[in-house]
C-alpha cells in the first residue's frame, strides 16, 4: 500500500465525521482509506488534462420549479420522524450559537 | 499610540429573498407560522427526498447580480458544503462556491468626505438558510423549527474594500435600497431578511499588505455594526500593540454587552469538504431569459434622482428623502401621474409623511394610503374647498385608513366657508367685539391683524378660507 494514514488523519477525520472509533476500528479504518486513496492514485495515472471534470452523470440542465406553495400543514407527519418531539419542535442536545 | 492604523472591512451579506416558496421544495416561506408547519421532507432533510430549484430564485439572484454591475455567469452549479449543527437536518448546506451565478461586480457609494468610491462585490451566491434553535428554558435541550430552513438566500461577498464604519453602512443602504427597487427582499437588519457578516483587519497606515482578519456575526442593526468595527478595530490594535498576533477566528458580537467573543471550539474543524451537488443539475441562463430579466429590471434610484431633477425639477433635499424609499417613490409617481403638483406631492410624502411615520413609529414601507387619495386631497386643497389645517386633519384619516377625502369632508362638512356675505358678517362682528385690536391696528401695530384672523377661524370653526378672512379683514379695516 503506496498511502499510509497518520494517527493524526485518522482522528480529524473521526471529528468531521463526527465518529468515536476504537483503536481496533481506527486500524481498520487506516488500512481502508490508504487502499482507497491508492485507487484514488490509479486513476490519476490517466491523462485527463482535456477532460472537463464531470459533476453530472447526464447532460440535463435548468430542471425547476414554478414559485408556487404546493405543501401545507404536514407538521404531524414531518415529526413523527423526530427521536424526540416537544411543542411541535424536534428536540436535539442543548446546543448554543 | 505612536503608529496609525488603517481598518480595512469587507462583508458578506445574507440577504432572504422574497420567494413565496423555499428554494428547493414548495413550502411556504411566510413568516410567524407555528413551529414546523412550513416543513416538508425536503426542507428537513429526510433520506430520499430531492430538491428541485425554484426559478424565481435565479431570477432574483441575476436580478441583483444586473444592478450591482456583476457578470452573470451563464453556466452554474450548486455545492455541497459539509457540517454539522442541528439547525442543520441534512448535515450539509446546498450552497454555490466553484461557479456562483454573479461574480466581478461592485457599486458606488459615498464617502463621509463627500467623495465616490466603488465597493467591489467578489461574488454573489445562492443557498438556503438553515433552521431556528431555540433554547429550551424547561429542560437541557433545544427545540428545532425548520420553518426557516430551505429559505432561499443570496450571500453577496465585496472585495476588502472598506476603510471605515461609515463606508460600510453607506455600502449597506446601497445594497439594500437596490435590493428593495428590484423587490427581490424587503432587506430588514431587525428581523433577519438582510444579515451582515463584517471581516475585518488592521494594518499600519501606508502598507501594502494585509493583517489577519477575523469574522464578525450576528449584527443586527446598523448601530451595532459601527459599535461592533470600533471594539474590533480597538481589539486588534491592542494585540498588536503589546505585541501579540491577531487569530483568524469568528467571533459573535453582543450588542447589549458590546463585547465579541470567539465563536467556535478548536474540537469543530472548519472544512467544509465542498462538492458539487449531485441531486441538482447545471443552471444555464440562455440569451433570451438573461435578456428577459433585464428587461423586467426596474428604475434604480441613482437613475430615479436624475430623472426626479430633470422631469420634476425638485430640490435635492425632497430627492434624496423621496427616493430613500421605493414605497414613496412610487407613492410619489403615482401621484404625479394622476395630475397633482410634482413639489405638493413632494411636500406631502416628506413634511406630513414622515411626521407621522416618525409619530406612529412606523417603517416608511407601511405606508399604505393610495395615490388618488392624496391627489384628491392635493386638488381640494388647491380649489380652497378646504384649507390647509382641516388639510392635515383630512391627510392623518388617508394616513391612517385611506379615507376617501372627498366624501370625508363633505360627510363631516369641512368645507371652507369662502361665501363672502357669510364671511363679510362674522368679521364684522368680530371687529365690533374687538375696538382695542383696531385700534393698535390702526396706530400701525399690525401684529394684531393675526389675533383678529384668529378669532374669525374660531368663530368659523377652523372652517373659513384664509385667504378670503385676510382680504375681507383689510377691506372692512382700510388698508
Ligand atoms: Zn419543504
Amino acid at each position: 500500500m503506496a498511502n499510509v494514514i497518520s494517527d493524526e488523519t485518522i482522528e480529524y477525520v473521526g471529528i468531521l465525521a463526527k465518529l468515536e472509533l476504537s483503536d481496533a476500528e481506527k486500524e481498520q479504518a487506516k488500512k481502508d482509506m490508504g487502499s482507497m486513496l491508492d485507487y484514488i492514485d490509479k486513476l490519476g495515472e490517466l491523462d485527463t488534462s482535456d477532460v472537463e471534470p464531470m459533476s453530472h452523470v447526464f447532460p440535463v440542465n435548468n430542471v425547476f420549479r414554478e414559485d408556487v406553495v404546493v405543501n401545507g400543514d404536514d407538521s404531524a407527519n414531518i415529526l413523527s420522524n423526530a427521536p424526540e418531539e416537544k411543542d411541535g419542535s424536534f428536540v436535539v442536545p442543548k446546543t448554543f450559537d | 499610540m505612536s503608529k496609525e492604523y488603517e481598518t480595512v472591512i469587507g462583508l458578506e451579506v445574507h440577504v432572504e429573498l422574497a420567494t413565496k416558496t423555499k428554494i428547493f421544495c414548495g413550502c411556504s416561506t411566510a413568516f410567524g407560522g407555528a413551529p414546523n408547519t412550513h416543513t416538508c421532507p425536503v426542507c428537513t432533510g429526510m433520506p430520499g427526498s430531492l430538491p428541485v430549484l425554484n426559478r424565481q430564485v435565479v431570477e432574483y439572484a441575476a436580478a441583483v447580480g444586473i444592478a450591482t454591475n456583476c457578470t452573470i455567469n451563464r453556466f452554474c452549479r450548486f455545492d455541497r458544503k459539509n457540517y454539522f449543527y442541528p439547525d442543520n437536518p441534512q448535515n450539509y448546506q446546498i450552497s454555490q462556491l466553484y461557479l456562483p451565478i454573479c461574480e466581478n461586480g461592485g457599486v458606488s457609494i459615498e464617502t463621509p468626505d463627500g467623495g465616490k468610491k466603488t465597493v467591489g462585490i467578489h461574488e454573489i451566491h445562492m443557498e438556503e438558510d438553515a433552521g431556528k434553535l431555540v433554547h429550551d428554558e424547561w429542560g437541557e435541550a433545544s427545540l428545532v423549527d425548520f420553518n426557516r430552513s430551505g429559505v432561499p438566500l443570496i450571500e453577496i461577498v465585496s472585495e476588502p474594500d472598506m476603510r471605515s464604519a461609515e463606508e460600510v453602512i453607506a455600502y449597506l443602504e446601497k445594497l439594500r435600497l437596490i435590493i428593495q427597487y428590484l423587490g427581490a427582499s424587503d432587506c430588514k437588519l431587525n428581523e433577519g431578511s438582510m444579515r451582515a457578516d463584517v471581516n475585518l483587519s488592521v494594518r499600519e497606515k501606508g502598507s501594502s499588505e494585509f493583517g489577519t482578519r477575523t469574522e464578525t456575526k450576528n449584527l443586527n442593526s446598523f448601530k451595532a455594526i459601527a459599535r461592533a468595527i470600533a471594539n474590533e478595530r480597538e481589539r486588534q490594535i491592542d494585540i498588536i500593540e503589546s505585541g501579540g498576533k491577531v487569530v483568524q477566528e469568528t467571533r459573535r458580537w453582543d450588542d447589549a454587552k458590546e463585547y465579541s467573543y470567539p465563536m467556535r471550539s478548536k474540537e469543530d474543524a472548519q472544512d467544509y469538504r465542498y462538492f458539487p451537488e449531485p441531486d441538482l443539475v447545471p443552471v444555464i441562463i440562455s440569451d433570451e431569459w438573461f435578456d428577459e430579466i433585464k428587461s423586467k429590471q426596474p428604475e434604480l434610484r441613482d437613475e430615479k434622482m436624475v430623472r426626479y431633477k430633470e422631469q420634476y425639477n425638485l430640490p435635492d433635499y425632497d430627492i434624496d428623502i423621496i427616493t430613500a424609499n421605493k414605497r414613496l417613490a412610487d407613492i410619489f409617481e403615482e401621484t404625479v401621474k394622476l395630475g397633482s403638483n410634482p413639489k405638493k406631492v413632494s411636500n406631502w410624502l416628506m413634511v406630513e409623511t414622515m411626521y407621522l411615520l416618525k409619530e406612529k413609529g412606523l417603517e416608511p414601507d407601511l405606508v399604505s394610503f393610495s395615490p388618488v387619495n392624496l391627489a384628491k386631497l392635493i386638488k381640494l386643497a388647491e380649489d380652497r374647498v378646504i384649507n390647509g389645517n382641516v388639510a392635515k386633519e383630512v391627510f392623518e384619516k388617508i394616513f391612517d385608513e385611506d379615507i376617501d377625502p372627498e366624501e370625508y369632508v363633505k360627510e363631516n362638512g369641512l368645507m371652507s366657508v369662502n361665501d363672502e356675505g357669510e364671511l363679510r358678517g362674522v368679521i364684522e362682528k368680530i371687529i365690533a367685539a374687538n375696538p382695542k385690536s383696531v385700534e393698535d391696528i390702526n396706530s400701525g401695530k399690525l401684529k394684531a391683524m393675526g389675533f383678529l384672523v384668529g378669532q374669525t377661524m374660531k368663530e368659523m370653526k377652523g372652517k373659513a378660507d384664509p385667504a378670503s378672512v385676510n382680504k375681507i379683514l383689510k377691506e372692512l379695516l382700510g388698508i
